[in-house]
């Protein structure tokens, strides 16, 4: 029962307006840990903490710490940390004038990657993490736009898996997806957690349910509970928390 | 929010007199002058087109492969102003866009906001100079600098090069094309800014998540998104550069002739026009000449800027809120 | 696993390549700073009370034991003022009234081919629009081939496009609620667009008008073949008419110090209503943006 990653007080703010406020949560390995709560408490910024992408929009900052192997991200190159720590969007957003499998080859490309052995090995393996291979394994070379929306997401978690990072970060990968290719991805993030640390931060209560190992609820900024996600259904301790599951509001 | 009535418009709006038939004169009227701007493009080709038939009948198409323009025989051949135009447009090219872009990319991508409005104001002075402004300038000032140290030394390091070898001119090709370089950069570089800022944040977002650096995410998010909008801009550059008169003429050195030489002077569609046209006799053949490479000018810059906007207005009217 | 071992080399290009692009910002400063610079210094030394109000002066190069006398471009001021008048007279209206066509009728395959082409138009080379009028003429006024209204119908049809869509941009901007709640009081729809919406888009199509002219002030080439240049004084339309851009390129092409020095002069006063004109324009629309912000 390792920590891989933890945030220690990250507060972030998007110029004057305080997105999030003193969060300190753990993430453990292997597992994979879902952020709940109503639109706007700041589930989405807090992960792009993680990451570092926050601060790459003007005028945001970050106060605190958020480790990665008890090594602050933010003491480190932003650059090897995006690369350790992956992300997968809410809309897909594969590289329009690249194919299928330039799309998954870009990290390793970027990384000087060339033997051409080495990044069709890397390209299939990473195409069959994301369940992707056998739909595409004849059109590698078409756009990666051209498939449909849940394979193109799919595309994007092989293209940041064949990163290799240690930490895959999922925005509500799932709601611009039918039922079917959610449950395809729902799938896949269960067998994804035996490589990786997943975080996902999903806005479907039912998704967490499902997938999560340990479930935390946030609320206008703040963190307000997080425990396993089946004693957290079944016996919240917070009111608020079990307002919000009971539908009361959001 | 007030309402922008001026006093008595109350009762004017409320008390309409012949309204559908104002409507209809109305519509009519404003369509009317919609369609002449079409009527005066055509207008423009077909007044063109007849000046330039006595020299079609006398040349044919054989005018625009000719390298002769000697008034005194009155044989004309566009061929020396289509090299001279299409010689100083790369030059313009290949020395401009590339700082073009640059330039795009530093305000786009990489300049913190608040430098961007005041940045993006200065070039567009570049663009405000008129071309006589330009031509002074470069006479005055690009000349003396270019023959005292830019020729001399490109003879010397590149003179095995054919275009560096021969007498150097004070007025010539080279000059001409870097004096276009110049001023294509404010259209160039504004277009090109107005694709890259059009390419979505997502992308950019995608690539920096897998750990790429900033310029590896511009290269591959940004720049391959935007090509078609980039080149878009380059045409609208060429276009700029191919119908540029004033600067071009005051230091091109004004010669009818090819030459591979880039030190040699030369001549462009538009230089030659500026040049010969007034002094043209009236219903002479030499005018007739002179006309017809006219329109031979207006077609290409018509067919370049069609092209180009083509390009541009796919492009941006594909992202959201696009306009040109 | 990958060996991620190339991180300093892309490190380092990731710095040069954002130094070579603030190099380019730089580059392009360059001639921009040495123009302004030269302009300004070359051109202030001869502007003075003289060169406002004398003709050109017998062009001569200072001597040892003689000097020259500076003369002035009174005629080129109030010709340029003049071209600019007739041209804006003829232009705006029609170009006015072709922008809300296309702004109030705006739908169909005719509206998009004037859109369209009215774009195409404004990036043809000036010279043959002037062309155009030369050979028109020549065809038609034979008489009149270098005059004054032959140099501000060139430049009017350089203005009718670039008029035709800003206006239209500008009425664009007029908020659809404002044309319907008149609409819904009973007023016709071409009253609607002649006393509302003009009247709201007022400092928008103001703007277009002001920077049309900062476009064709500095024109040189259309004149070349329409107005033609006058060493004196005149007002008349249907003789040849000075210009300050004309006097700039043939003064400039002279070996004259005193004619070289009126060029400076005359490019000095040029760059400097064209500026005041922009800026105008600029001043008009930074007003409209701030109220914008208010009301959104």
């Amino acid at each position: 029962m390792t920590r891989k990653l933890a945030a220690e007080k990250v507060s972030a703010w998007y110029g004057p307006k305080k997105a999030i406020e003193d969060i300190s949560l753990d993430f453990e390995e292997h597992a994979t840990t879902a952020i709940i709560g109503p639109s706007g408490c700041g589930k989405s910024t807090l992960i792009r903490c993680l990451n570092r992408l926050h601060e790459t929009v003007p005028k945001a900052r970050v106060e605190g710490k958020v480790l990665l192997d008890d090594k602050d991200v933010y003491a480190d190159d932003p650059v090897t940390v995006r690369r350790r720590v992956g992300m997968v969007f809410q809309k897909a957003n594969p590289f329009p004038t690249m194919s299928v499998y330039d799309n998954v080859a870009a990290a390793l490309r970027l990384n000087g990657v060339r033997n051409r052995g080495k990044l069709d090995k890397i390209v299939k393996q990473s195409l069959e993490q994301a369940a992707l291979w056998d739909e595409v394994k004849d059109y590698l070379g078409k756009p990666g736009v051209s498939l449909s929306g849940g394979q193109q997401q799919r595309l994007c978690i092989a293209r940041a898996l064949a990163a290799e990072p240690e930490v895959l970060l999922m925005d509500e990968p799932c709601s611009a997806l039918d039922p079917i290719a959610t449950a395809k991805i729902e799938d896949l993030i269960f067998d994804l957690k035996t490589d990786y640390t997943v975080v996902i931060v999903t806005h479907n209560m039912q998704q967490a349910a499902r997938v999560a190992d340990t479930t935390a609820f946030m609320y206008l900024g703040h963190l307000i509970e997080v425990g396993g996600t089946r004693e957290l259904f079944e016996r919240p301790r917070e009111a608020l928390t079990e307002s919000y599951i009971t539908g009361r509001f959001g | 929010m007030v309402f922008p009535f001026r006093r008595g418009t109350r009762r004017a709006l409320l008390h309409p007199t012949g309204s559908s038939w104002g409507d209809l004169l109305f519509q009519a009227g404003s369509g009317a002058a919609g369609f002449a701007i079409l009527v005066l493009l055509a207008l423009i080709a077909i007044v063109l087109a007849i000046n330039a038939l006595p020299s079609f009948r006398a040349f044919g198409f054989g005018f625009l492969g000719s390298t002769v323009w000697d008034p005194v025989r009155d044989q004309f051949g566009a061929s020396p102003f289509i090299y001279g135009t299409l010689l100083t447009s790369a030059i313009a090219l290949v020395l401009g866009v590339p700082v073009s872009l640059g330039i795009a990319i530093f305000v786009a991508e990489l300049s913190p906001g608040s430098i961007r409005i005041p940045l993006t104001y200065v070039v567009e002075l570049l663009a405000a100079v008129p071309s006589v402004v330009y031509g002074l300038w470069g006479l005055f000032v690009l000349v003396p600098l270019i023959t005292t140290y830019v020729s001399p030394t490109l003879q010397g390091t590149l003179g095995f090069l054919p275009i560096f070898q021969g007498q150097i001119y004070d007025r010539n090709l080279l000059t001409a094309g870097v004096i276009l370089a110049i001023m294509i950069i404010p259209t160039v570089s504004a277009v090109s800014r107005d694709a890259l800022l059009a390419v979505p944040q997502h992308q950019r977002e995608a690539a920096l998540s897998l750990g790429a650096t900033r310029w590896e995410s511009i290269r591959i998010a940004v720049l391959s998104y935007a090509r078609s909008g980039i080149f878009g801009a380059v045409m609208l550059g060429f276009g700029r550069a191919f119908g540029e008169t004033m600067a071009v003429t005051m230091v091109i050195g004004n010669r009818n002739a090819i030459s591979v030489s880039w030190f040699a002077p030369a001549q462009t569609l538009s230089s030659i026009i500026a040049n010969s046209a007034r002094e043209g006799v009236a219903g002479s053949l030499e005018l007739g000449a002179i006309v017809e490479l006219g329109l031979v000018l207006m077609l290409v810059a018509l067919l370049i800027n069609v092209f180009a906007r083509l390009m541009v207005w796919r492009f941006l009217g594909k992202q959201e809120g696009g306009l040109e | 696993m990958i060996r991620f071992n190339r991180d300093v080399r892309r490190r380092l290009k990731n710095r040069v390549m954002a130094a070579l692009a603030l190099a380019c910002v730089a580059l392009a400063l360059v001639p921009l700073g040495s123009i302004v610079h030269t302009v300004v210094v070359r051109g202030a030394s001869v502007v003075n009370p003289e060169f406002f109000t004398q003709i050109q002066p017998i062009p001569c190069s200072p001597g040892p034991n003689s000097t020259c006398v500076q003369g002035g471009i009174g005629n080129a001021i109030v010709g340029t003022f003049l071209l600019l008048g007739l041209s804006s007279a003829i232009a705006i209206p029609l170009g006015l009234l072709a922008g809300i066509y296309l702004a109030e009728y705006g739908k169909g395959p005719l509206v998009f081919a004037v859109r369209f082409f009215a774009d195409v138009m404004t990036g043809l080379p000036s010279i043959v629009m002037g062309l155009f009028i030369f050979a028109a003429f020549q065809l038609a006024f034979p008489g009149i081939v270098f005059s004054a209204i032959a140099g501000g119908l060139a430049l009017a049809v350089i203005i009718i496009p670039f008029v035709a869509r800003t206006s239209e941009e500008a009425l664009r901007l007029v908020p659809g609620s404002i044309r319907e709640a008149a609409l819904a009081l009973g007023v016709p729809k071409y009253r609607v667009t002649v006393r509302v919406v003009l009247s709201s888009a007022r400092e928008g199509i103001v703007t277009g008008a002001l920077l049309a002219m900062a476009r064709v002030g500095g024109e040189t080439a259309p004149l070349l073949l329409t107005a033609g240049g006058n060493s004196f004084y005149s007002v008349r339309l249907d003789q040849p008419i000075a210009a300050m851009s004309l006097v700039i390129y043939n003064f400039a092409t002279t070996p004259y110090a005193n004619w070289n020095a009126l060029a400076w002069g005359a490019a000095l006063l040029l760059v400097l209503i064209m500026l005041g004109l922009s800026i105008a324009a600029r001043f008009l629309l930074r007003h409209r943006f701030h109220e914008q912000r208010i009301r959104g």
